[in-house]
């Protein structure tokens, strides 16, 4: 299957990216080019197989650690926000939140 | 099943109600973060580099959040997965810092389970589909900054237990009282703080109408519904809303609305229209949460008794009343008090009496908690012992209540003495009094003797009169009678 | 870059690999800051690389002193005052980190990454001063570092080359002896690969081995930290400071002490002084390495290295990875399905990028993140939201995850024949800078032999092993089985005591 130019723009919008129009139609044909090779996936018969999220299950199980419940930071505001855009107040501004 | 008990028709119309309520639990650090989760400090004064996503930062679970998840779960007899997984839900918006909010989606930690409660005298319960752990958001502000909002990431990363319902509930009302039951067990067991101006218990009504027998229709979700008053208010104004557009042959769009307190009318919200594509999948930064079984019971062996629990208890062990035990399992002091009364007095029955009424009357007039109460549970219970053994009568009793109450004295007996309250129960003394009062009052004697009952009426007050109140008005009436034979 | 540099007389100190130096240091021959001061030198000198993005030649002689001090106060550890420098991938207090993209620009971390901390002069470091930090492709995303936003790294054997990438700006620093090692970063090849094309040594560990706390994340269950440095035995070195757990940081760091592969590799010799030392080793040849797919020079050179550890005693077995091929497209849609996530915290909100015009808040988004991705970094971010979207995760991510266990499955079976696996890296020497910039599917087929070991979590590495067309250097890839770091250092060890391609330098550059 291949892709449509919807599809790029529909997935630019999820991604909030901003393609020019000669952006997409190259993207598409890149995109496409891409899926091609992954349709080889399908030839492989994954029955019963689990998917594996991380490298180390495939030895046995892996478990979340858990830490203990402390709170230990300290105030880093001002060096969280060296690199700030936009600060005002401690509070990181942004255009208008519309609800 | 409530969802199969016959339901309350609006205009003709059945209403469905489901739940999501997203609790904030009660510990020190965020989820996935060490900073704290205290409540008010200076923007963003409360957010480490894992809560302000700085490049590089990476979560690290908090054991406390699953500990009061289990502890959930137990509470509503749910299934504790074994393993349950983390997921990413992938969305913009300025207060989610990462672009994705960590959260369970195909495997949560606690599945099923339900709340019971009764809505009037009849029992409901309602199912839960399950309760996940997750992420909070930060806030956005929108005061102070003309056409700019403002970003606090201090409640980033609070950890939540987002509660999901089936959609079992037939009224506002009962979803009102699933959600005061609810709030009860969650603070009642202490894994949330309860407190709804702060945002620690929110939430979300997903409500729709449909003619009886009809598929459900579709629903509307109310957000953030932060107090008991407004989300009966709203759901009202919801359904009222969703019929009337139905009856002008108008289809309910699915959409998200916030309730608006000040006109009391519900509104659907401008922003995330977008965001139904979430792309969720397993979080590579976290290995799958493994719950053992040794830890379930080690929980449900440390837990505390639940409210429905403790009330079956107190009317098998106690013979009281359904309704005195609902009455004093509403709060978990209150229980404790009127246990303490009950078993130091052996009268379950006038402790639950003296708890539910004198005491809490007194603490209501003066706004004030039973941790604060001017009588001890052990003070009360002397009293109650002493109305059981005769010793004062129930109007004494009182005025030993309030001379306790206002600090006139701390001994109970002590008290009676000085008051001279103890009911005498000592024959001659009474009859030498009787006597007297038979020769004070010949005029009465005859009537009675003429058959006239309001006489010996007025002689049995006569004779009280002479005792100060200290006499056992039963045994006065056999003295009188026995005499007057 | 600062200019205050006095060229010191020792002019052959950039040659001397990181044992020698820090033995150099030790007997107190030469101070930290002269070593710090000539790296300096030659970092400037040989600018036109395009290695490095940020040096601070302030910072770096105050860490020297600091180490001189340490030295002089009679402490000695291996790695002590030792340079080094760092991938711009992991986060850096002193330095500026960008990996490679104009959306970090000036980004000034509040902490250094887990693995920078444990290796500097900060206390409970390993006490190595850093000369700066090293350009990437952006985001770690490419195999050729020309896709970093701010200039393409050369390869010093032939300028007109790319080093490899991701990791490039490693490479090529370490090839040309402007640092005596590095750091760098493999998702799908990034440390392996750039080492092969520029005839260093280089480590990729098993994953969770070195801590991911403070690097930027491309693909989280794939991105690992390892050295990369003129020997085994440096690499041992340097991995021994760097692994180890970060149980408070880093979830998916594997809770197993860190061992001194060096020592390890210093005993093994010390036992073996016979001819051949790799007596008993069996060395598994996947036969889809060896395929028509791999350019005739790469596979000689491949082939002659293979029969010098058969000289060495090892003994050659053939095994099979059946699903090679498909690693290609499993990696190339898990890797970005991860990106696509991990780049959302790039929004201009918080640090990075924001645009200078914008109508409201989702056009914010779009044209500061547009304006701050590059154009490879945009592409995963389309294949990684897409695959994830939905009706077509199931097709495509979660049959990725799945084909993904099969691949570590086969790699199981392989090991139950042999003890190390060996091949080639890449299939073809180091390409033309711009050579393959507008395919990038081409590119991506050139992963082909780095992506499944990647895939399975395994450790690897890249050992120099002769030279091939155009006279570019030629890697071997051994890979170990999980947590085998120590046998796959001892076994590119044993070949670098007979051999000297590790010792060879670009002419040009001495």
């Amino acid at each position: 299957m291949a892709l449509t130019s919807q599809d790029i723009a529909r997935v630019a919008n999820l991604a909030r990216l901003e393609l020019r129009p000669d952006e997409t139609a190259h993207t598409l044909q890149q995109l496409n080019g891409f899926f091609t090779l992954v349709q080889q996936m399908g030839a492989v018969n994954t029955d019963g197989v689990e998917p594996l999220a991380h490298p180390a299950a495939v030895l046995g199980e892996v478990a979340l650690r858990l830490r203990d419940d402390i709170a230990s930071e300290t105030n880093q505001r001002e060096a969280s926000q060296v690199s700030a855009p936009a600060v005002e107040r401690g509070l990181f501004l942004v255009p208008k939140v519309i609800e | 099943m409530s969802n199969d008990a016959k339901s309350l028709l609006v205009q003709g119309y059945e209403v469905v109600i489901g739940f999501e309520t997203h609790t904030q639990l009660t510990t020190q650090s965020k989820i996935f973060s060490r900073a704290s989760t205290a409540f008010g400090a200076a923007p963003n004064t409360q957010a480490s580099a894992v809560d302000f996503a700085l490049p590089g930062a990476l979560p690290v679970m908090n054991k406390g959040a699953v500990q009061r998840a289990i502890e959930f779960g137990l509470a509503v007899n749910a299934h504790i997965a074994e393993q349950s997984v983390f997921a990413r839900k992938n969305y913009f918006y300025p207060d989610l810092p990462k672009g994705y909010q960590i959260s369970q989606f195909e495997i949560p930690v606690v599945q099923g389970g339900r709340v019971e409660f009764f809505l009037g005298d009849e029992k409901k319960s309602v199912r839960l589909v399950r309760a996940h752990l997750e992420e909070d958001a930060g806030k956005s502000l929108h005061e102070d900054f003309i056409g700019l909002s403002g970003i606090d990431l201090n409640r980033a990363g609070t950890p939540l237990l987002e509660i999901v319902t089936e959609p079992d509930m037939r009224s506002s009302a009962e979803a009102v009282a699933y959600a005061r039951e609810l709030h009860k067990i969650v603070t009642w067991i202490g894994i949330c703080d309860g407190n709804m101006q702060e945002g620690s218990f929110r939430c979300d009504a997903n409500v729709s109408v449909r003619k009886p027998g009809a598929p459900l229709g579709t629903r509307r979700e109310i957000k953030n519904l932060n107090s008991f008053k407004f989300m009966q208010q709203a759901m009202d104004y919801e359904i009222r809303w969703q019929i009337g557009q139905l009856e002008d042959g108008h289809a309910i769009q699915q959409a998200t609305v916030l309730f608006n307190a000040d006109t009391g009318e519900t509104r659907a919200m401008r922003s995330k229209e977008d965001a139904a594509d979430y792309r969720y999948f397993p979080d590579p930064d976290l290995p799958p949460l493994m719950i053992g079984r040794d830890w379930v019971e080690r929980v449900r062996s440390e837990m505390t008794e639940l409210p429905r629990v403790m009330a079956q208890r107190f009317v098998a062990d106690y013979g009281l009343p359904t309704y005195d035990a609902g009455q004093l399992t509403q709060s978990k002091p209150i229980a404790a008090y009127f246990e303490a009364v009950a078993l130091a007095s052996k009268q379950p029955k006038l402790a639950s009496n003296w708890v539910m009424g004198e005491l809490s009357r007194r603490l209501n007039a003066e706004e004030k908690s039973i941790e604060v109460s001017g009588i001890s549970a052990h003070q009360l219970a002397v009293l109650i012992g002493r109305i059981a053994d005769n010793t004062i009568s129930n109007n004494a009793a009182k005025q030993v209540f309030e001379a306790l109450w206002t600090g006139e004295g701390k001994d109970v007996d002590a008290l009676i003495e000085a008051k001279g309250l103890n009911q005498m129960n000592g024959a001659d003394e009474l009859e030498k009094i009787i006597d007297e009062v038979l020769a004070a009052n010949s005029k009465n004697v005859e009537e009675v003797r003429a058959g006239n009952s309001k006489a010996f009426n007025a002689l049995v007050g006569q004779a009280m009169k002479a005792t100060k109140g200290r006499a056992n008005p039963a045994q006065v009436n056999d003295l009188l009678k026995k005499k007057l034979a | 870059m600062s200019s205050n540099i006095r060229h010191t007389p020792h002019a052959d100190l950039h040659d001397l690999g990181v044992a020698q130096l820090a033995a150099k240091l030790a007997s107190r021959e030469v101070s930290s800051v002269e070593v710090t001061q000539h790296f300096l030198a030659r970092i400037q000198q040989y600018d036109s690389l395009g290695a490095f993005l940020a040096t601070n030649a302030e910072v770096s002689l105050a860490q020297a002193r600091a180490a001189d001090a340490r030295l002089a106060a009679g402490e000695r550890s291996p790695l002590l005052g030792v340079p080094l420098a760092h991938k711009d991938v992991f986060v850096t207090r002193d330095f500026a980190t960008t990996a490679g993209s104009k959306m970090l620009e000036g980004y000034r971390s509040p902490f250094d990454a887990t693995v920078v901390s444990k290796l500097g002069v900060a206390a409970g470091g390993a006490g190595m001063v850093t000369l700066g930090k090293l350009n990437c492709d952006e985001f770690a995303m490419g195999s050729g570092s020309d896709n970093s936003a701010y200039k393409p790294v050369h390869n010093p054997w032939d300028t007109c080359r790319v080093p490899g990438g991701s990791s490039g700006g490693s490479a090529a620093a370490v090839a040309a002896r402007l640092v005596p090692a590095a750091t760098g970063t493999d998702t799908g090849g990034s440390i392996r690969q750039p080492a092969s094309l520029t005839g260093i040594t280089g480590i990729k560990p098993t994953y969770g081995r070195c801590s991911r706390y403070g690097m930027v994340a491309f693909a989280s269950s794939l991105d690992q930290a390892g050295p990369m440095a003129h020997s085994a035995l440096d690499c041992a070195l340097l991995l021994s400071a760097m692994a180890g757990p970060d149980l408070d940081r880093d979830s998916t760091s594997l809770d197993l002490p860190a061992t001194d592969y060096a020592m390890n590799l210093i005993a093994a010799c010390e036992q073996k002084k016979d001819a051949t030392p790799l007596k008993g080793l069996k060395i598994g040849l996947p036969t889809q390495f060896f395929g028509t797919g791999c350019s005739p020079d790469v596979l000689a050179a491949v082939r002659a290295a293979l029969a010098e550890f058969e000289k060495l005693g090892a003994t050659l077995v053939d095994v099979s990875l059946p699903l090679t091929e498909l690693s290609i497209p499993v990696y190339y849609v898990i890797a970005p399905a991860e990106a696509s996530s991990n780049l959302s915290r790039f929004d201009g909100v918080r640090y990075g990028h924001r645009a200078a015009h914008y109508t409201d808040l989702t056009d914010m988004y779009k044209k500061s993140r547009s304006e701050g991705f590059g154009d490879e970094a945009t592409r995963r971010i389309m294949i990684g939201t897409y695959v994830l979207s939905h009706g077509y995760y199931d097709a495509y991510y979660l049959k990725a995850q799945k084909i993904r266990r099969l691949i570590a499955q086969d790699f199981q079976k392989a090991f139950t024949q042999c003890d190390v696996i060996a091949g080639p890296v890449s299939p073809t020497v180091a390409w033309k800078i711009g050579e393959k910039s507008d395919d990038p599917v081409a590119s991506y087929l050139a992963d082909i032999y780095t992506l499944s070991s990647s895939l399975a979590g395994l450790p690897g590495m890249s050992v120099p092993a002769g030279f091939g067309a155009y006279g570019m250097p030629v890697g071997l890839q051994l890979i170990g089985n999980y947590f085998k770091e120590a046998q796959l250092l001892g076994t590119a060890h044993q070949f670098q005591l007979a051999t000297d391609w590790h010792e060879r330098t670009p002419g040009a550059m001495t």
